[in-house]
């Protein structure tokens, strides 16, 4: 299985995300510059965090309109597994593959430091490896993750089951619901603000994370024999 | 040569924690007059001569770019530039 790790002006969790699929995972994993126009030759696109164009304007709103992005809609609409974390789920908002925004975190602090998630949703592609209610220790490291979406989304994603992850100690940045994390309706792009590519070995003080690249490869797997 | 001012200012609905902070620091200060804070975005363009309607134009960089309408709200003024 072929992953991409788009690369913006800004990213800086990408080698992170390389070295999770690459030296973790074991599978092939490429960068991919934020011009590049055919994501074609990939079966999973990875959109890492950092501060694409300094966060200028707005977390991930520049990033939205970049010709890479064209590119993973065209993947999305195919079906293929698209995962944002962090500025990578920002982007994701902004470029209207997920519903909602992200705020700046409530108490205007930036947070880093490993919580406690819960998996409210281990029927995706991307958490079959969870079980249900399954909790998992995954760091967060952010200052805009605030998840906030209207009334009308919020019982969409309810009734669709779209919300994957949920703060299962105290809420860290006010986030609607506990919300760390949702797919969309499709089920095949999820964004979430925790890193899941920072948590793949115990030596760094947790390996929960890597049972969601494991999903991934297990679905793309079973639909590939 | 036209000169946009575009405002962009999050949406009455969502909490505004920034601007909650600094009306803290300004009742802190005496101005206990200061009923509340909202902080928002100022932006300035320059638009070349176009055949095209300008209104429109800033519209749609508004709605593409500049601001985010699932929470954000926006406004411009167009004027000569000099």
């Amino acid at each position: 299985m072929k992953f991409a790790v788009l690369v913006f002006p800004g990213s800086n969790c990408d080698v992170d995300m390389y070295h999770a699929i690459k030296d973790e995972l074991g599978e092939e994993v490429e960068y991919v510059w934020h011009d590049a126009t055919d994501l074609s030759e990939y079966d999973a696109i990875l959109i890492p965090g950092g501060f694409s164009y300094g966060d200028y304007l707005r977390c991930g709103a520049m990033a939205s309109q970049s010709n890479v992005m064209k590119a993973v809609k065209k993947a999305a609409e195919e079906g293929k597994p698209i995962l944002g974390v962090c500025n990578g789920f920002q982007i994701l908002t902004e470029a209207g593959l997920l519903p909602g925004a992200l705020l700046r975190n409530k108490n205007l602090k930036f947070i880093c430091r490993t919580v406690p998630l819960k998996v409210e949703n281990n029927q995706t592609l991307f958490t079959n490896q969870y079980d249900e209610g399954q909790i998992i220790n995954i760091p967060i490291a952010h200052g805009e993750g605030n998840y906030f979406c209207d009334e009308e989304t919020l019982k969409k994603l309810k009734e669709n089951n779209q919300i994957v992850f949920t703060y299962a100690g105290d809420n860290p940045n006010g986030s609607l619901e506990n919300i760390a994390g949702i797919v969309n309706e499709r089920g095949n792009v999820l964004g979430m603000m925790p890193h899941p590519e920072r948590a793949v070995d115990a030596l760094l003080g947790s390996a929960d994370g890597l049972a969601l690249f494991k999903s991934i490869v297990k679905q793309w797997r079973e639909s590939h024999v | 040569m036209k000169k946009v001012k575009i405002y962009v200012t999050l949406r009455e609905s969502v909490l505004d924690p920034q601007g909650s902070a600094v009306k803290g620091s300004l009742v802190n200060m005496g101005y206990k007059e200061v009923e509340d804070v909202r902080i928002g975005k100022y932006l300035e363009l320059l638009i070349s001569d176009t055949d095209r309607d300008i209104d429109t134009l800033v519209k749609e960089m508004c709605e593409k770019l500049l601001a985010n309408t699932v929470i954000e709200d926006y406004r411009f003024e167009i004027e000569e530039a000099h």
